[in-house]
């Protein structure tokens, strides 16, 4: 963090000029009697360890007061929607992995969801209900980074660590069923690329049986804890009509008191076939934000036990189904590619990027770990999509980022940043 | 999802009148982007908003057509604070010159950057390559 005063020669003439010449102009002129006659400029970011990720924000502080903040954004900008103007459908899975990083099996159930859509193919409930397993599990491991992260931002430490063992658990689970563990590329279009093993139900077994005792430590460590209770209550608040006005999904506007979740008003993936309830704040403020979160995390689980139950109850060859019945996009077994003719010949037209996909325009969207996560997919009938844009939640809501720290303190707007739960990749794409 | 298409001119006639109306109620501004169509020439690129009526759970597509060499839109950015961000990301890719927007600067990119990326007279790849047969890998 460096801070330039307002008598100084700025420090050094940098290509970047842009900064330097915020700094330069954007003074704001106090009153008469304060102790200092003008704000300061303080450049917070991009790289700094309280911003955990890449932002950039300019702040003009009265002493610890923010009179107003500047965000700068697209430092990590990697142009995922051109590159995917030249993709195979398959190929572009592992690019929304690297949107928000934290829950990628969400981004990319939400992408074989959108191609499902344009391709018109059916699912089979076994599949929906492993997908809802994953993607549950995902929102989990995003929440619980958040708020933990929150703990840290405001100086308690160690819930961080006591909730950081279970994500590791979850990588496991995911490492069962795909191979990777942070960028999953997990499942195909049509369904998984694989059964999942007896290994990973154990696993699951476990987690169902291990992470409530520790979420409800997390809670008692939290939840009534004056000191975070005073850090967070009443920081970075919005109301409802501001909220649904900044376009906010997910949690956040779930904490401002406005009960909207893709899960429930647009089922998808079977969601409409499992009981839970969505957990709505009042005042939109950190202390909401977390405690949303928090119940988001046990309706999770609730919903992973369903999940597992019904899983539990296909037998026999049902319970051998893991994909659906798609040979033009799901890739073939390998043994089958071998010995027969049909499976040859999809395997090679879906590995070389052969198969045209259907002409038209589809919008899906899930509920992503922070808000509504839309794929909108343009296909003119060639191999690859004519246009694809994702609707990503955090670069929507951060526009708001400088009204919900304005008036506040240095310190809360870093405990506004981690509670927003922005994601660095997925803001810049 | 119900899809349809007005003239430019009247694109924040037709947004306000969805949002105000006490039947439609489509005050959720869920996506905003642009498509660029190359062979479509009068309209080259398409702004495209995606509408939700939260109360009775309803979506719709808007679609305003725009001619590239005058790619001239009215902002709803007054409308929505949402469209704010999304305007400047749909001028930054695409060039769109959202009228009336507050602070119509890059948001992505580089400031000094003086093309738009997005637009399809960019392409991906180097088109002197000879190793790679387009017409057997995907788009030409």
């Amino acid at each position: 963090m460096e801070i330039w005063r307002c008598d100084d020669e700025p420090v050094s003439k940098s290509p970047n000029l842009q900064i330097n010449e915020l700094i330069m102009s954007d003074h704001i002129l106090l009153p008469e009697g304060s102790i200092e006659k003008q704000t300061t400029t303080l450049n917070l970011g991009p790289t700094h360890p309280a911003t955990h990720g890449v932002f950039q924000n300019i702040l003009e502080l009265d002493g610890e007061r923010i009179m107003k903040a500047t965000s700068t954004v697209g430092y990590i900008h990697r142009a995922f929607e051109k590159i995917a103007e030249r993709r195979p459908l398959y190929q572009i899975t592992p690019l929304t992995d690297r949107l928000n990083y934290c829950s990628s099996p969400i981004n990319n159930m939400g992408w074989h969801l959108v191609c499902e859509k344009l391709l018109d193919v059916k699912i089979p409930k076994r599949v929906d209900y492993l997908r809802v397993i994953i993607m549950e599990l995902a929102r989990i491991s995003d929440h619980l980074i958040c708020n933990s992260i929150v703990g840290v931002d405001s100086g308690a430490y160690s819930g961080f660590l006591y909730l950081m063992q279970y994500r590791e658990l979850i990588y496991e689970i995911y490492e069962e069923v795909c191979g990777s563990r942070l960028t999953t590329n997990i499942g195909r279009i049509g369904g998984f690329e694989r059964n999942f093993t007896n290994t990973a139900f154990e696993k699951l077994e476990k987690f169902l049986a291990e992470y409530p005792k520790q979420l409800k430590e997390f809670e008692n460590l939290f939840t009534r804890n004056r000191i975070f209770m005073e850090r967070t209550i009443g920081c970075g608040p919005i109301t409802a009509e501001r909220a649904l006005n900044y376009g906010f999904t997910g949690p956040n506007l779930r904490a401002a008191g406005v009960d909207y979740d893709v899960r429930v008003h647009t089922p998808y993936s079977s969601y409409e076939d499992f009981d839970f309830t969505i957990p709505v704040g009042k005042t939109g403020d950190c202390y909401d934000r977390f405690l949303v979160r928090n119940e988001e995390m046990w309706q999770s689980l609730h919903i992973i036990e369903q999940a597992w139950q019904k899983v539990q109850e296909f037998k026999g060859t049902e319970a051998e189904v893991y994909h659906a019945d798609a040979p033009a996009y799901y890739l073939p077994d390998k043994k089958d590619v071998y010995t027969k003719m049909e499976a040859l010949i999809y395997h090679f037209k879906i590995v070389m990027g052969e198969t045209d996909i259907p002409a038209g325009e589809v919008y899906n969207s899930v509920e992503g770990a922070n808000g509504e996560l839309g794929f909108y997919l343009i296909s003119d009938g060639g191999r690859t999509p004519y246009r694809l844009h994702f609707r990503r939640p955090c670069f929507i809501y951060y526009q708001a980022y400088p009204e919900l720290i304005q008036g506040g303190m240095l310190s809360d707007a870093v405990i506004t940043m981690s509670s927003l739960n922005l994601i660095a990749g997925e803001l810049d794409a | 999802m119900l899809t349809f298409t007005a003239e430019k001119e009247i694109n924040l006639k037709v947004l306000q009148y969805l949002f105000d109306d006490e039947t439609l109620k489509f005050r959720f501004l869920t996506d905003l982007q642009a498509v660029h169509y190359p062979n479509n020439k009068g309209a080259e690129l398409a702004v495209v908003y995606h509408l939700h009526n939260l109360a009775d759970n309803v979506r719709i597509r808007f679609k305003v057509f725009t001619d590239i060499s005058q790619p001239d839109v009215f902002s709803a950015s007054a409308l929505y604070q949402a469209a704010n961000w999304m305007e400047r990301e749909t001028y930054d890719f695409f060039g769109v010159n959202f009228v009336g927007h507050p602070n119509l600067i890059r948001v992505l990119n580089v400031d000094e950057m003086d093309y738009f990326p997005m637009r399809k007279e960019f392409p991906l790849e180097d088109q002197t390559r000879v190793d790679k047969d387009d017409e057997m890998f995907g788009r030409g």
